[in-house]
């Protein structure tokens, strides 16, 4: 090869790189980025419709692209895109991952955008949905969705165990965990399916046991976050309860057994009443009923997510009048197709029951409707992600047929003191 | 008849062209062309390689908090941090552990896979391809197929119960999920090493075994004294490369075991990825990434320098 053809050649390779290191300018309308967990096209797709609602209206933003993260990672992956210098405008938090982030400054401060817009009708937003997302009165994040767990049933794994449904047991006031538990032996004993599942624990996700033990007052650590819970009279009952249920009734399916209750393979479940979804095609009969009564009385858990804007946002101020719109009453009535809204003026049957046809008006207002204001938030902590990791590891121990509860539990909370007193 | 002149470039002699300034020379644009092809490759590993590794040093002498936006120097806090880690001391036990179990499960499976392979029996194309395909598929498929196979009520108790055996629950003991951790992987890999093993083999001269045969020399003498050290070279290069693998696990660990039960397979990869990813804590995670970097270097280093006493043609 000749040399000037050589060397052309050369640069041909090499020019690539030059280009890769130009970038274009930042001026003119925005373009803001949301992530959120959900990639559903149903989702994105009523997301999309309100964002072009309000380009429309807005010239000063060009377009507005939702970014759907894996489920699993989220925070890290969100966090990892921070940390690159590639925030996004805003995001979606989990709530075990909302006390790092409003105490952290991570997340815009929302009050005056949200009461100054008019029409927002702020005052509507309930107390208790708006508790885990503030730091003092300031607001830092729109729960977006507030949803109760709730027990899935089906029906017809309990009759053919001989056991009565879910409703006949409210009915007669036995729709308690004992009974729960025994309804859910006789079920295994009787086909081999298993008979209460979880969700979502999986021997990992401790944070979603808190369905049980609230029903016994128990709490992973004290109001103000410096205490362990875990060796607390009525957590050792608790757990000593589910030890029971899990290695000596068979209740519930062991570790590293996997059962989905939407398949058929359990009796029951605990999940969050988004999951119903997942039944439009079941082939056997199913009830939702509320979390059974615990020693202490009737309880309920809610699971939440919350929408933010970062601080480090490209266009933080776009982005919190766009979340301003969108979680508008208007909006927030079409995001309650899918996500139960904080806003009290539309925590009624009818509008939860366009977005859930599956459930009936009385299931929505005996889980959703009624369990709202007086709900416990599921577990959440500053360093949240270290306890989070501290809790499993130390709980492991507690998941094998000998286990002494107590012992566990005592190690636990000598595990994690250090952490809480951060 | 006019006689042209033809100028020959004479190596090492600069050649001017007329009418070209005097510095653009056949060598500077000898030079020129090698440094533009390089330049992709060079830039790939400067960007890549060179430059996150600077900056992992920059970032753990500083305290970066993602959330709080906080990025200060500290100095050498993060290090004093690093000695003074309670968890730490396991952490390294267990990436011990996990890596004397890996390579010597690993370079002894390949070792003996290989021997049987070099065999001039039938069938042992197919046995080979069995034996390395493991390697073409993709880590986390492999790891996830592995994970349903380990459940309680998995592939594997399901074989173990069909001859009466009732197998552990792997994933859930301490000894179990490190043995099941230790055991996927090296299925995974242990082709590759199985392969470079075979190579070595088939290359050893026959005549050194039909010699040693006239001899008298046994099997496991023959073995001892003339394929261990011929293939030596390559016990060298499989060793290096499993020892750096094994302190790199984190896939595996994510899926099956996300370091459990208790911290029983938290391995250093690992606990580094909490810390940065998991704890949002990027200052300390680059620290343990440091720590990592000089223990493969050290081991590397080590391995390296004990070539001149056991790698044949080294000394």
């Amino acid at each position: 090869m000749r040399k000037p053809a050589r060397i052309l050649l050369a640069a041909a390779a090499a020019a690539p790189l030059s280009l890769a290191a130009c970038g274009g300018g930042d001026e003119g309308p925005v373009t803001l980025r949301m992530t959120t967990w959900s990639a559903s096209e149903d989702h994105l797709a009523m997301l999309s419709e309100i964002a072009d609602a309000y380009i429309a209206d807005h010239p000063d933003v060009e377009a507005i692209e939702f970014d759907p993260l894996p489920f699993e990672g989220y925070t890290s992956t969100l966090t990892t895109q921070i940390a690159g210098d590639n925030a996004p405008d805003l995001a979606w938090i989990l709530e075990n991952s909302a006390p790092d982030f409003v105490s952290s400054g991570a997340l815009v401060p929302l009050d005056e955008t949200l009461s100054g817009t008019d029409g927002y009708e702020y005052d509507d937003l309930i107390p208790a949905a708006t508790e885990l997302w503030r730091e003092g009165d300031e607001l830092y994040a729109y729960p977006f969705s507030t949803s109760p767990f709730g027990v899935f049933v089906n029906n017809d794994l309990l009759a053919a165990a001989g056991q009565p449904t879910a409703a006949e047991l409210i009915a007669s006031g036995e729709w308690t965990w004992e009974r729960v538990v025994e309804a859910g032996a006789a079920v295994h004993a009787q086909s081999g399916v298993d008979g209460l599942v979880i969700r979502d624990f999986d021997y990992s996700g401790w944070d979603n046991l808190s369905t049980l033990w609230t029903g016994w007052g128990a709490s992973a650590w004290s109001e103000d976050g410096t205490e362990c819970g875990f060796d607390d009279p009525e957590m050792t009952a608790a757990l000593t309860f589910m030890h029971d249920a899990v290695f000596a009734q068979e209740a519930m399916p062991g570790p590293g057994t996997t059962a989905d209750f939407f398949a058929g393979e359990a009796a029951m479940t605990v999940t969050q009443i988004s999951r119903a979804g997942l039944l439009a095609e079941a082939e056997f009969g199913w009830d939702l009923v509320p979390l059974p009564a615990g020693p202490a009385g009737e309880y309920s858990v809610i699971g939440q997510a919350g929408l933010g804007v970062l601080t480090v946002a490209p266009h933080p101020e776009e982005a919190a009048d766009f979340l301003a719109y969108l979680t508008n009453p208007e909006n927030s009535a079409k995001l309650a197709q899918y996500f139960p809204p904080p806003r009290e003026s539309q925590l009624t049957a009818e509008v939860l029951g366009q977005a859930n046809p599956l459930l009936t008006p009385e299931q929505l207002q005996t889980v959703v409707i009624d369990r709202i204001d007086a709900g416990v938030v599921k577990p959440g902590h500053t360093g949240q992600a270290q306890l989070d990791q501290a809790v499993r590891a130390a709980l492991d121990p507690l998941w094998t047929p000998d286990a002494d509860v107590a012992g566990v539990l005592a190690e636990l909370c000598t595990a994690i003191e250090p952490l809480l007193a951060q | 008849m006019t006689r042209t002149e033809v100028k020959t470039a004479v190596p090492g002699r600069v050649q001017t062209r007329p009418g070209r300034p005097g510095w653009w020379t056949a060598r500077r644009r000898d030079h020129l062309a090698g440094f533009l092809f390089v330049a992709p490759q060079l830039a790939g590993t400067v960007l890549f390689v060179i430059l996150p590794l600077g900056l992992m040093f920059w970032y753990s002498f500083h305290d970066w908090n993602v959330l709080a936006g906080g990025f200060t120097w500290t100095g050498g806090e993060n290090y004093g941090r690093l000695a003074q880690d309670p968890a730490l001391p396991g952490v390294l036990g267990t990436t011990a552990m996990f890596s004397i179990g890996l390579v010597a499960l690993n370079l002894s499976l390949a070792l003996v896979l290989a021997i049987l392979l070099d065999q001039k029996l039938r069938g042992t194309i197919v046995f080979r391809t069995i034996f390395f395909s493991p390697v073409a598929v993709t880590l986390v498929a492999w790891t996830i197929v592995w994970r349903f196979l380990l459940q309680d009520d998995g592939g594997v108790n399901g074989l173990l119960s069909t001859i009466g055996v009732e197998g552990p629950n792997w994933l859930r003991g301490e000894t179990t999920a490190m043995v099941a951790v230790v055991v996927v992987q090296v299925l995974k890999n242990v082709g590759l090493n199985m392969v470079l093993f075979l190579a070595a083999l088939q290359g050893v001269p026959k005549e050194l075994y039909e010699a040693s045969t006239i001899d008298g020399a046994g099997a496991w003498t023959r073995f001892r004294r003339i394929t261990m050290p011929m293939i030596s070279p390559t016990i060298l290069l499989t060793s290096i490369i499993t020892v750096v693998g094994s302190l790199q696990v984190f896939a595996q660990i994510d899926v099956l075991t996300s370091g459990g039960p208790g911290t029983s397979t938290t391995v250093l990869v690992y606990y580094l990825y909490q810390n940065a990813f998991q704890f949002h804590d990027f200052g300390y995670g680059a620290t343990l990434s440091v720590l990592l970097f000089a223990i493969v270097l050290v081991l590397t280093v080590i391995q390296w320098q004990m070539r001149r006493k056991w790698v044949v043609h080294e000394d």
